[in-house]
Parts: structure tokens; C-alpha cells; sequence
């Protein structure tokens, strides 16, 4: 049992510590629930604060995901064009986007968790405190200052051990965050100067992004020529039905007449 | 007994039960002593996983304080080296 006697006897020794004592034990009680009630504040922000970087991380997978399906369009004209060599730089660089892409996912599922044991964490503080808050009351309603000592030592030990362990789990959770928000800085840097392959973004893109870009419109222009070719066909009858011709002439007489 | 697991909450642990802890747990001592990373993390996951399953969650209103305190799941050898040092646990 040694070692987690020693874990216990040092955390609770130093959440004891941690308690400030008022002269007047009741005080002690009243101060100390001021400081539950800081506490409750600050994990409910450490909640706020993991998801708007869980958030951020999602959007970013989904920005990488559309990038990756566009050099995969680009991959699939590139082939169909017999240019294997451009469709074979699409394809590499949206394998090197599959890999940040995967990285993100593992990233928002650790913040997920941590958004999850906080908001846990959060509620077992919020019971303990009102757990607390009653105590409290019927200590300084029923006992006088001299006799109240016992049981407030009891509370203050019981919410000082809860309030550690919050403290350490919000300590925990920014520290996770924080390193996931500078990675995730250094991506949202990466996108913004095109390196990650970002072809839709005129201007900073490299020759290969550009050849990948003018092949698009390029097959867009020669499939669209190839639709209206034999589209043409059938067009030229149309007019043997005698709508248009008929309806040609109308339209010159209304604008004369205007 | 009320065991906590910091990050998860307290549990009653039935005594019954603590045989087989105390063994899990000189895993994990022995591992901290020796510095090795991998059977620490295994020898962890395994006491934290014997007492979640002997144990019930402890009355969530209760001001009890625990009898034992268990490191977090996700703990690093240092934190817990951390932990057993004389400074700096409680963050405020």
C-alpha cells in the first residue's frame, strides 16, 4: 500500500495547506466557499476553453478534407487527360495531406476526452459544493464557534481534497490544450501561405499547383465543348417545329413598338 | 474504503478487494523506483482498472474525504514523481 499511502498523505497534506483558516472558524467557512465558487468559475471557463480549440481543430480537418478531395478531382482529370505525371504530384500531395488530416483526428479526439473528464469534473465539484454550502449553514446555525471546530475541519478537508484534484484536472487541461493550439497555429499558418497544397488560393501557388489548376479548366473547357457538339444536333431541328421562328418575330415587333 | 482516482472521482472499495490491490500497487511502486516507463503505465492501467471494478462510485453529495489517492489515468511517471515530491501539486 506504500505508494499510494504516500500519494494520499502528500496530496492531502498539501490541500490543507492550500485552505486558508479565518480566526473565527465560521469565517473560514464562508471564505472557503467564496473560493468553491472561484473554482466552479474556472473550470467551467477550462470547459469553454477545450472546446473552442476542439472546434477549431474540426474545422481545420474539414478546410484539409475539401483540399484533399479537390487534388483528388485534380488526379482523376489529370488521368483522363493522359497526363499520369500530374496526377501522380495530385495524389502525393494528398497523401501528405492524409497524414495531417489523421494527426487532427487523434488531436480532436484528446480534447473531446478532456472536454468530457472536465465537464465531469465540473459536476462532481458542483455537487460537493452544495453538499457544502448546507453543511455550512447548520454548522454556523448550530454549534458555537469553540465547538463548530471538528466539523469544519471534516468539511474543509472533504471539499479541500475535491478541490485539488478540480485544480489539478484544470492544470492537466490546459496544458494538453495549449500544446495543441501552438500545432494547431503552426497549421492554420500552413494553410494560410499555401504550403499544404492549398491550389484553390490564387496567387501563392506553385507551378504545379497552377498546371493541376489550368488542366481543371482546361478539361472543363474541352468536356463542355464535347457537350455542346452533340448537343447541337438535335438543336438544329428544333426550329422545324416553328416556335421560334414564329416567336421571333413577335419578340422584334413588341421591341419596335416600345 | 473510499479510494479516489484523481480525474474520475471517489469509489468504495469493499476490503475484500484490497489484497489484490496492494499487490497491483507495489507494481507500480516497483516501476517508479526503477524508472521503467512501460511497466509503469501497464502496472497503473491495471491498479486503476482493479479498483474500478470492485469498487462502486462514492456518494457524489458526501463530504468524506478518501482514504487513498490514486494518480490519474493519464499520468506520466514524472507526474507521479511529482506527485510523491513536496512541491508544487495544487495549482491556486
Amino acid at each position: 500500500m506504500s505508494l499510494m499511502k504516500r500519494i494520499s498523505l502528500i496530496f492531502r497534506s498539501k490541500a490543507n495547506k492550500a485552505l486558508d483558516r479565518a480566526e473565527d472558524p465560521r469565517e473560514t467557512l464562508d471564505y472557503s466557499y467564496q473560493r468553491q465558487q472561484d473554482l466552479l468559475v474556472k473550470v467551467r471557463r477550462g470547459v469553454a476553453d477545450v472546446a473552442t480549440s476542439r472546434k477549431r481543430v474540426e474545422l481545420q480537418v474539414n478546410q484539409l478534407e475539401q483540399q484533399a478531395a479537390k487534388l483528388q478531382g485534380q488526379a482523376e482529370k489529370a488521368i483522363s487527360v493522359g497526363r499520369e505525371d500530374l496526377a501522380r504530384e495530385a495524389l502525393t500531395r494528398k497523401s501528405g495531406l492524409a497524414q495531417q488530416i489523421t494527426d487532427l483526428k487523434t488531436q480532436h479526439a484528446q480534447l473531446q476526452g478532456e472536454e468530457e473528464k472536465l465537464t465531469l469534473a465540473q459536476q462532481r465539484l458542483q455537487a460537493k459544493v452544495e453538499a457544502f454550502r448546507t453543511r455550512k449553514e447548520t454548522i454556523k446555525a448550530t454549534y458555537t464557534a469553540a465547538e463548530a471546530q471538528t466539523k469544519i475541519n471534516e468539511a474543509m478537508s472533504g471539499i479541500g481534497e475535491e478541490m485539488g484534484d478540480v485544480g489539478m484536472a484544470i492544470q492537466r487541461a490546459e496544458d494538453k490544450t495549449a500544446q495543441m493550439q501552438a500545432r494547431a497555429g503552426a497549421i492554420d499558418e500552413l494553410l494560410a501561405s499555401g504550403a499544404l497544397e492549398d491550389v484553390t488560393r490564387p496567387g501563392g501557388t506553385d507551378d504545379i499547383s497552377r498546371e493541376l489548376d489550368a488542366l481543371g479548366s482546361g478539361t472543363d473547357v474541352e468536356a463542355e465543348l464535347a457537350r455542346l457538339k452533340a448537343g447541337s444536333q438535335p438543336q438544329a431541328i428544333e426550329p422545324a417545329e416553328g416556335d421560334i421562328l414564329a416567336a421571333e418575330p413577335q419578340k422584334t415587333t413588341d421591341e419596335d413598338t416600345k | 474504503m473510499i479510494i479516489r482516482i484523481m480525474g474520475e472521482g471517489q469509489f468504495d472499495v469493499p476490503d475484500d478487494a484490497m489484497a489484490a490491490l496492494n499487490d497491483l500497487d507495489a507494481a507500480v511502486e516497483s516501476s517508479v523506483e526503477s524508472g521503467d516507463v512501460a511497466a509503469f503505465t501497464s502496472a497503473l492501467e491495471s491498479l486503476l482498472a482493479g479498483v474500478r471494478a470492485s469498487a462502486a462510485p462514492h456518494e457524489e453529495g458526501s463530504l468524506d474525504t478518501s482514504d487513498l489517492i490514486l494518480p490519474p489515468a493519464d499520468a506520466t511517471l514524472e507526474e507521479v514523481c511529482d506527485l510523491l515530491s513536496d512541491d508544487g501539486l495544487i495549482p491556486g
